[in-house]
């Protein structure tokens, strides 16, 4: 087993055709936040009904993922793991990509992106936003330092340990804010929980290793250094667990509604009745989001190919996606109760199912904001020491 | 193009008079297009926004009729947003609500508005603080901070808010809109402060339905103080404990 070195990446054709690829959806998220902000939201799909829309879903996603992607960097500092020590600086590096990724989605769909300003200088503090500001502000901070001092030469053990942890807690708090968001909302049936806080939690585990599996595979790939198949399938796994997590979760969360007489409704329509989102949750959260990851990795001989972490994880990010897509859409698409007992209707869709098809616009907002997410991360790695010359199984070991 | 001299952390309804008066001088430079000033809510009779006072309608549903939606023409006029043209999108300050008892078959017709809550969950959530109530209850927008997150259209539980989809024509001087902002109804502020009643509430009177009453739920002689005192009355959603200021007699 030799010293684990980290070497810049080179920049080779390939790269640069994935540069290049990336710099188009970026380009393409540009022009779009440009038209949608020439012409206002009508542009986009959303209305009045369905305020929060594609962007929103990209957003949280990335957002959630983030915080997951540094759980592999708090695996090896703050529990000790050393197989996955290599691996914690990419970890840090992915983890503040996509969060940059998710925050730039979530900042140029604002109705005025330009007061941005105005933000930074206005804090309601009763306001989750708020903290989650603060909150998405230390984490760049955090991780900035848990990366500085996993790299920087004559720092110990014991202190990388305590950024770490620091990262840690951190990193639980982000994405219990993030799941408040939803979670403290009263007004909707499909939000108000306190499991909200929890779920996005497991979600962020799963979602955020999914990305950084694979991430962590076509780095290596593109510039030839190995990657041990133990390591992978150890990774995989782990995913396996997690997605177990999400599924668990989510069962309570619908138990638990399901059983509420009042919440009624928003489970008949989320669960049965409401077309694409009952197809998104059971076939593409539950089946390909949870189900068959799980088979995948845990499967006694097919787990251990390597393309079964890698389809795994490719399949975590469809159904975690889908998740979202269900939470945010689907529990606006569902009517508000105003009148309990009554059937109701107005000229504002009071007591009507919404409807929301998504603009090429907002398509192009949220891919822009992953692009933007990869991008940062391989640029990070090819001016930072990030990435393991070796990270074979012989010299990762399997403690 | 300047804006007038309103601080931002300041708002118009709690403004010293030494303020009101900078303000008011700043505005004879800050007309946007004719007839149109930057100006926020209230003007001059903003300044006497009370704490002693809490503002409040009581629609009477018997009274309200099915076919009648003069209180939604009036608002739209009086603030300077058009009917519905564009329903998903089109900005809805208040909207008659028809309903039918799931049991009963019972039916009835109302008018839904931003309820103008004790305890607003769009205050509570909006990041910059631009949802805000003012001393006598009133809950508005300041169009200036808002940054158009839609968070306090996701916590609003009676669905009153709207957020302004497309560029505007033909404002109202007295009641600024935004492309990109968040609005809803603003109980006529600017009237009120002018010892007016809002506009939905004289239309609806003009029309001989009466069935709306304005006033000071704090004064025990006003109309809607004794109205509230002697024939029972519910808030929209009241299990949430948001104690609304417009309240519902007869649903």
């Amino acid at each position: 087993m030799e010293r684990t070195i980290y070497r810049e990446i080179k920049v080779t054709p390939q790269v640069i055709q994935i540069a290049v690829l990336l710099g188009a959806f970026i380009l393409a998220a540009a022009v779009a936040v440009l038209y949608i902000e020439a012409h206002g939201h009508i542009v986009t799909g959303m209305t009045n009904q369905i305020v929060w829309g594609l962007p929103h879903v990209f957003a949280v996603f990335l957002i959630v993922a983030a915080s997951g992607a540094l759980n592999v960097a708090s695996i090896a500092s703050v529990f000790g793991k050393t197989p996955y020590k290599p691996l914690s600086r990419l970890s840090g590096l992915l983890a503040m990509s996509l969060l940059a990724g998710g925050l730039a989605v979530l900042v140029l769909d604002l109705g005025r992106p330009d007061r941005l300003i105005v933000q930074m200088t206005h804090y309601n503090f009763s306001s989750i936003f708020t903290w989650n500001i603060l909150l998405y502000s230390g984490f760049f901070a955090v991780v900035s330092a848990y990366l500085f001092v996993q790299m920087a030469r004559g720092i110990s053990a014991r202190t990388v340990k305590v950024v770490g942890f620091a990262a840690f807690v951190w990193r639980l708090a982000l994405t219990t804010g993030t799941g408040s968001i939803f979670g403290w909302i009263m007004a909707r049936a499909a939000y108000e929980s306190a499991i909200m806080a929890p779920l996005f939690i497991v979600m962020s585990f799963s979602f955020g290793l999914a990305f950084f599996i694979l991430v962590l595979t076509l780095s290596c790939r593109l510039t030839g250094r190995v990657l041990g198949v133990k390591l992978l399938n150890r990774l995989g796994r782990l995913l396996g667990i997690f997605a177990a997590l999400v599924l668990y979760f989510t069962a309570v969360q619908h138990l638990t509604s399901h059983y509420w007489a009042r919440d009624g409704g928003i489970e008949q329509f989320l669960l049965f009745d409401g077309g694409i989102y009952t197809q998104l949750f059971w076939i593409g959260q539950v089946l390909i989001g949870g189900i068959i990851p799980m088979a995948l990795v845990f499967h006694p001989t097919g787990g251990i190919k390597p393309a079964s972490s890698i389809v795994a994880s490719v399949l975590v990010i469809l159904g975690g996606f889908a998740q979202v897509y269900v939470i945010i859409i689907g529990g606006q698409a569902f009517p508000l109760d105003i009148f309990p007992g009554y059937t109701v209707s107005s000229s504002f869709f009071d007591g009507q199912i919404n409807t929301y098809t998504p603009s090429l616009p907002e398509l192009a907002l949220g891919l822009g904001g992953v692009a933007l997410a990869v991008a940062l991360t391989g640029f990070g790695m090819k001016i930072l020491r990030i990435l393991p010359t070796n990270l074979s199984d012989v010299n990762v070991g399997q403690s | 193009m300047k804006l007038p001299a309103v601080k931002f952390d300041e708002r118009p309804a709690e403004m010293h008079r030494r303020d009101f008066m900078k303000a008011g001088a700043a505005l004879a430079t800050v007309t946007l297009a004719p007839g149109v000033t930057l100006m926020a809510f209230g003007g001059d009779a903003s300044a006497e926004a009370s704490a002693s006072k809490r503002w409040g309608l009581l629609v009477d549903v018997n009274k309200c009729a099915k076919d009648c939606d003069a209180c939604v023409t009036a608002c739209s006029k009086e603030n300077g947003w058009r009917l519905p043209e564009n329903p998903e999108t089109d900005a809805q300050w208040i909207r008659k609500v028809n309903l039918t008892d799931k049991d009963t078959g019972r039916e009835a017709s109302l008018p839904v508005m931003c309820q103008h809550c004790e305890e607003p969950p769009c205050v509570d959530v909006c990041p910059t603080g631009a949802s805000f109530k003012r001393v006598d209850g009133i809950v508005l927008v300041d169009k200036h901070i808002c940054i158009g997150c839609r968070y306090c259209m996701m916590a609003c539980p009676y669905k009153a808010r709207s957020f302004v989809h497309e560029d505007l024509t033909d404002q109202k001087p007295w009641a600024p809109r935004g492309k990109g902002t968040v609005e809803s109804c603003t109980m006529c502020v600017h009237r009120v402060d002018a010892g007016q009643k809002p506009a939905c509430v004289e239309a609806c009177a003009a029309t001989g339905n009466g069935a709306i009453i304005f006033g000071d739920l704090r004064d025990p002689e006003s109309e809607i103080s004794k109205a509230l005192a002697n024939y029972p009355s519910t808030a929209l959603r009241a299990d949430m404990g948001l104690n609304p200021g417009v309240r519902y007699q007869n649903l």
